[in-house]
């Protein structure tokens, strides 16, 4: 049974405490971030408004003074920028008006030292004992989308979507904020774990596998105190949501037998692994690609085995993905069917490349691509299909639109002619992936180049990634075979 | 920590359901002529007791034997070569197993994830090579399974120089069975080094457990 953690993420009303009038102040900022962001609970400030304490509001707000002043039961989250020496008074004073999570921002705690272990032990003695959630300390704060809750310290606010993030660094969470808000895949909610002292990576997943917001976990891990806890939640979680994980850090395994040669090879990083595939997490080896792999998760229907067909509207690119198929464990270059190959040269020019990828030299027509995409993609043989060289027609139609000529001589037309296609390639993309329920891959260097390439826009306004390059584009296809036949194998 | 004989490693191994191949013990150099006899040549001796871990860097095994003056020679030396400091020891004899294909298989205790078994390439090259993959114990068979599929040499376990593919599911017997034995508290770690993969079949001509 998950601990419910509803009342963090979806909280009636939040309270922030170590509010002052300097807009630098986590405190402020939080207040800020809560105020800005949609919230529509009830927002309060607890904290003091200037040195003098002449004014009384703060960003417009009334500042309390104690939370004593709080309306029983009017909040249910309380986020503490207060310092150390007043924050157990404080969230005994909360519990008793109605808090039941606590995110505990402040520093100070474990990470600083000795005396920070011990206040940050009487933390989670005092949350056991009131029965409150308390997440952190030392983290950056919430976000929950769904309901337009950004209780954190740090930008961005993510725009809404299926991943749910726990991370053991802050940063990482912004980073992956980042990334959503770049690619518009969205995040259902985050969370910076700080020193995790009550609340555990296993712990929000086992939550975000029950939340109805969340399809996807991701998550960042620095180091576990009970490794084999984390692997056994962690394996009952996989089946039903999959979760994305990075691993930063080396720890020391020195320790072990010296008289086993196994012990001499069982370095940390390949136990992990192993640990890792044997629950069903997708590995990730950095940060971006964990968050293309929970992307593609997401916003991928999960492919029935490993062959791949490979669409492309020029050479080079082709080669490229074919050799990172050829050469992923996972993935397997399929190998043109008959009846494809002959429902192929029906439609195609004859100088396509009768092969795997499917090479279409230049000869598409107005209605080839949408076509094929919907042809491959149908094929029962085919599991999954990736598609390359679009948004040429959007680069062309951009000079020319920003270019001297424009709109006279005709160019009008042929650049809404240009943009016109490239939406409907995207949109055929994904509706070969809807239709036929297999992953169709983008990619495109234009994702990042030209992000407002027609093409790019639109793979984005089918709430899809657009992978920056093919070989992005295979290794996060290769994180969904595996994870798929993990499942399969299970079934 | 102590060290099991490899005898008292090998029973305890093939009792959990790791291939060993064919062995007996003898205590002098004349029972060891008759037990390489009765199970054929070519076959090793080694030197073996409770406290020998570590038989070839000493040069306490005597590989391909082809008859019994061969065995009684070997024998009679390994039994001089033991010193005071190895206690109680005995002669090994099994078959020599020949093959291109070595793997290395064990148990271990990782501080963080509890008992782990382990696969990898073995043979003279395998801590260069460090082809080697991971599962948490108890293994189930899809786990052994995935845990042989991890390995990054799969042409090795193909067919291979002439000789027919590894057999997968004996090969997963002998991982599945390293994790059931990770319920016994006292075994610290086991190793298998080598495995050697004879027409096919994995089979164990070394073992290696040490005791908590």
């Amino acid at each position: 049974m998950a601990r419910d953690l509803t009342p963090l993420f979806e909280p009636r009303g939040v309270v922030v405490t170590g509010v002052s009038s300097h807009p630098g102040k986590f405190g402020f900022v939080t207040l800020h971030n809560l105020l800005s962001c949609g919230y529509q609970g009830e927002v309060f400030a607890v904290g003091r408004p200037d040195p003098e304490g002449t004014a009384a509001t703060i960003l417009s707000r009334p500042v309390l003074t104690s939370v004593d002043a709080l309306p029983e039961g009017a909040a249910e989250l309380l986020v503490v920028c207060t310092p150390v020496s007043a924050n157990e008074q404080i969230i005994r004073t909360a519990a008793g008006r109605g808090i039941r999570a606590v995110f505990v921002a402040a520093g100070g705690y474990s990470e600083a030292g000795e005396e920070g272990a011990k206040a940050e032990a009487r933390l989670v003695a005092l949350a056991d004992e009131l029965g409150l959630v308390l997440a952190g300390p030392n983290g950056q704060g919430i976000t929950s989308p769904p309901v337009d809750l950004c209780a954190q310290i740090v930008a961005p606010f993510p725009p809404r979507g299926r991943i749910g993030v726990a991370s053991q660094s802050g940063n990482f969470v912004s980073a992956f904020q980042n990334y959503a808000t770049q690619t518009g895949i969205g995040i259902s909610r985050s969370v910076s774990a700080g020193n995790a002292a009550a609340t555990s990576i296993a712990d929000y997943l086992e939550w975000f596998a029950d939340d109805p917001e969340t399809n996807v976990g991701l998550c960042y891990l620095e180091g576990l105190t009970d490794g084999r806890d984390f692997f056994e939640r962690v394996r009952a979680i996989t089946p039903r949501m999959p979760v994305v994980v990075v691993k930063g850090g080396a720890t020391s395994g020195g320790q072990r037998a010296a008289a086993s040669h196994t012990g001499s090879l069982a370095s940390d990083d390949r136990v992990f692994d192993g640990m890792a595939r044997q629950a069903g997490m997708v590995r990730a080896m950095t940060i971006e690609a964990a968050f293309e792999a929970a992307a593609t998760l997401a916003t991928q229907p999960l492919p029935g085995g490993s062959s791949v067909v490979v669409l492309t509207t020029a050479g080079g690119w082709g080669v490229v993905a074919a050799d990172a198929i050829t050469a992923h464990r996972d993935l397997t270059l399929t190998t043109l069917p008959d009846d494809l190959l002959t429902a192929a040269d029906a439609m195609l020019p004859p100088r396509w490349s009768r092969n795997n990828p499917v090479d279409l030299a230049g000869g598409e027509t107005r209605e080839t691509i949408p076509e094929l995409l919907d042809m491959v993609a149908g094929h029962p043989g085919v599991d999954s299909v990736v598609q390359l060289g679009l948004g040429i027609q959007g680069n062309t139609a951009a000079l020319t639109r920003n270019g001297p000529f424009h709109p006279d001589h005709g160019l009008e037309r042929i650049v809404d002619f240009h943009e016109r296609q490239e939406r409907r390639y995207a949109e055929a993309a994904a509706d070969a992936s809807t239709t036929h329920d297999k992953p169709v891959l983008v990619a495109s260097e234009l994702a990042v180049t030209q992000p407002g390439n027609p093409m790019v826009a639109a793979v984005r306004s089918t709430d899809r990634l657009c992978y920056p390059s093919a070989d992005r584009a295979v290794a996060a296809l290769g994180h969904l075979v595996r994870y798929a036949a993990w499942r399969r194998a299970r079934a | 920590m102590s060290t099991l004989s490899e005898a008292d490693s090998r029973t305890l191994v093939a009792a959990a359901g790791v291939t060993v191949s064919r062995w007996a013990t003898a205590d002098d150099a004349d029972n060891a002529a008759v037990a390489a006899e009765e199970m054929g040549f070519p076959v090793v001796v080694k030197l073996c007791g409770d406290a020998i871990a570590h038989k070839s860097e000493r040069g306490l095994v005597r590989l391909s034997l082809t008859s019994a003056d061969d065995v009684r020679g070997a024998a009679t030396e390994l039994l001089g070569a033991a010193t005071e400091s190895d206690g109680d020891v005995e002669l090994l004899v099994s078959t020599m197993v020949s093959g291109d294909r070595e793997l290395i298989a064990g148990l271990v205790r990782d501080p963080q994830f509890g008992p782990c078994v382990m696969l990898g390439v073995g043979g003279v090259l395998a801590e260069a090579v460090a082809d080697v993959a991971f599962r948490l114990a108890p293994l189930e068979r899809l786990d052994a399974h995935e845990l042989i599929d991890d390995l990054g040499a799969q042409t090795l376990l193909g067919p291979f120089r002439g000789q027919p593919a590894v057999d997968r599911d004996v090969l997963a017997d002998t991982l599945c069975a390293l994790g059931d034995l990770a319920s016994d508290p006292t075994i610290a770690s086991i190793d298998l080094n080598p495995l050697i993969v004879f027409e096919g079949q994995p089979m164990a001509v070394d073992a290696l457990v040490e005791r908590t």
